[in-house]
């Protein structure tokens, strides 16, 4: 059998296709996905070029309100800046933090919890006591924290070019601890099976144990953690830059546009702050669905 | 039992000074804090003297030492940005944060679990149904989107209520409370409900869940078999044995919801402790930071002690099984 047929005959795919939300929620998480890859294409202007931005065009209200044009579809905000453009562009943002965070916390989760587990002794306890502190304290907390301190030590202009991947760092760091737990816990298991002390045995170092061996066996709980994880790390993003601390505003993400709407909601500018809205809830929520379903699917109990 | 309380005791001392550990370290070795405090026309002499005044030129450990000895005397320093004593600050903004938290939790604790229950007892009503849906969507808005949309419909649409600021407050001692006045209600409604729909949404599917599954255990069974009400069984049985994990749940989310203050005082301008630390952290202003992660810190650990005797004293399983106390979790 091909690998595209076994895929086909898989139980998962068969859980997907049953599940009618499961497959809104991937269409719409694609639909995301592709308009923020595809945006400086589909995009009609390019917001982050201020060039390209007249202050004449701002706050333009979105098409069919009685002052609207055709040519913002969306609106615009209060530098002219094209709103469906900026929403495109701002999901690329959104989207690039979110999967560097996660993969960021995936790989740290992944090696400290392999290593506590296969090691065990004083270095699993400094690990995971470590974990257990830092899970004590909320996401929004230490990535604010790290972001502070980095703050105090990088001088003003290199922290707004380093932005993405200051958000990143801190994202990722306050998420490290999921994997771990999850990772210590399936190693402990895996490696009183057979095929470890095998692979002990023939005189394999531990390091390709871990990776070649136990590695593939741990990995089913952290796809599902990295999913919900993911929606975590989005809105984590979005917060940030809403707190004004994430990235600039002249490459603003889901979360600045909203921070921007915000302080025209009184003058009565309501798309600015509505459209990026919608966007991001859409995307945390598909994510947030296609997590849950996943979780069910890769649960044996529920088989 | 004591020996539990001592060994949990003593953890959590543990924890504290770790994260004392990280804030005297932040607070002594990110910026220098002798730079700013430096003039143009500082000289050499001065710097040396500053440094040794702030005791930077004596070992690590000595300098640690007398953090510790200052944290305890409740000396946090200058915060940077308004040149204040940071402890001054933070007894001015407390208050406010603690009011807004403590309605905060309570709003989410009188929903959830009515809620909770509904849905658990009648999962395929067309309420639950409803209820359940719009918890998803409740989970999935950021708190700052949530309270924007207060703002809007209540504020902005209807002109209903306030929408920043606590109104006026009332002074008693040390303490400003903003609950003596009717514009510190009004003022208080809409931040409230946006910090507590989080914690709302989470405690109804626990209530939710746990309902679900204590309706299934065989005591129940016996109960409706002994002919029981519906009410005895549904209340008196089943609600009595979810609120275990609901207790440690909402304990623990209590830090978070003083946490996630920090988003909401934001959106609302609220001038509690969130805002200062905020801003302390757009203006990277170290002692501020290092001050609230402390203070949070105690807190938490605080929290969480609280929160395991309370389970133990709760759960009677829990005293006469020792292995179960190790919360496998």
């Amino acid at each position: 059998m091909s690998l595209l047929a076994r895929a086909l005959d898989s139980d998962i795919w068969h859980s997907f296709r049953s599940s009618k939300t499961t497959i809104l929620a991937a269409a719409v998480t694609a639909a995301l996905v592709v308009a923020a890859l595809l945006a400086p294409w589909i995009s009609p202007q390019n917001p982050w070029d201020p060039g390209a931005l007249q202050l004449i065009d701002a706050f333009n209200p979105p098409a069919w309100a009685p002052e609207g044009s055709w040519r913002f579809v969306l609106g615009t905000d209060d530098q002219g800046r094209d709103l469906l453009s900026a929403i495109f562009y701002g999901l690329r943002v959104s989207l690039t933090v979110g999967f560097l965070a996660v993969l960021f916390a995936m790989i740290v989760g992944i090696a400290l919890g392999m290593f506590a587990g296969y090691a065990g002794g004083a270095t699993e306890t400094v690990i995971m006591r470590l974990a257990d502190v830092q899970l004590t304290f909320p996401t929004i907390l230490i990535a604010l924290m790290i972001d502070g301190v980095t703050r105090a030590l990088l001088p003003g202009e290199a922290h707004d070019r380093l932005a993405v991947l200051v958000l990143v760092f801190s994202i990722g760091v306050s998420n490290w601890v999921h994997y771990a737990r999850t990772v210590r816990a399936s190693t402990l298991v895996e490696k009183r099976k057979e095929y470890v002390q095998a692979a002990r045995v023939i005189g394999l170092h531990p390091v390709i144990i871990m990776v070649r061996h136990v590695l593939p066996n741990v990995m089913g709980p952290v796809l599902v953690i990295a999913t919900v994880g993911l929606a975590v790390a989005i809105l984590t993003e979005a917060t940030l830059s809403f707190l004004g601390v994430g990235v600039p505003g002249t490459q603003p993400s889901l979360g600045t546009l909203i921070r921007i709407g915000n302080n025209f909601l009184f003058s009565g500018e309501w798309w600015i702050v509505i459209f990026p809205g919608i966007a991001l809830a859409m995307l945390v929520l598909a994510v947030n669905l296609l997590g849950d379903w996943l979780r069910d699917a890769l649960n044996p109990k529920l088989r | 039992m004591i020996a539990y309380i001592v060994e949990r005791l003593f953890q959590s001392l543990l924890v504290l000074v770790a994260v004392a550990l990280i804030a005297f370290a932040v607070f002594q070795y990110v910026g220098d804090p002798i730079a700013s405090m430096v003039g143009p026309d500082t000289t050499a002499a001065d710097i040396a003297r500053m440094r040794e005044n702030l005791g930077l030129d004596k070992p690590v450990v000595v300098q640690f030492a007398r953090f510790i000895g200052n944290v305890l005397s409740g000396k946090f320093g200058v915060s940077l940005r308004t040149v204040k004593p940071v402890e001054e600050l933070i007894a001015e903004r407390l208050p406010a944060t603690l009011e807004l938290s403590g309605m905060a939790a309570l709003f989410a604790l009188a929903f959830a679990i009515p809620l909770g229950v509904l849905t658990g007892l009648k999962p395929n009503h067309w309420a639950s149904r409803v209820f359940m849906a719009v918890s998803l969507v409740g989970i999935s808005l950021p708190t700052f989107l949530i309270g924007i949309l207060l703002i809007l419909l209540f504020g902005v649409v209807l002109g209903w209520l306030p929408t920043f600021g606590r109104g006026d407050v009332v002074k008693i001692g040390f303490w400003t409370t903003g609950l003596l006045t009717v514009s510190g209600w009004q003022s208080i409604i809409l931040p409230a409900i946006t910090l507590g729909l989080f914690q709302l949404t989470l405690i109804m599917r626990l209530v939710r869940s746990e309902m679900l599954e204590v309706l299934r255990t065989d005591y129940i069974k016996f109960a409706r078999a002994r002919g029981l009400t519906n009410r005895a069984i549904n209340f008196g049985h089943a609600l009595k044995n979810t609120l275990i994990p609901v207790i440690t749940i909402t304990g623990l989310q209590l830090g978070s919801i003083i946490a996630f203050a920090i988003i909401t005082e934001t959106v609302f301008q609220w001038p509690g402790m969130g805002l200062l630390f905020l801003q302390a952290v757009q203006f990277a202003d170290i002692p501020v930071m290092s001050t609230y992660l402390l203070l949070i810190a105690l807190l938490f650990v605080g929290i969480n002690l609280v929160v395991d005797l309370l389970y133990y004293l709760v759960d009677p399983r829990l005293r006469a099984d020792r292995g179960a106390m190790e919360r496998g979790v």
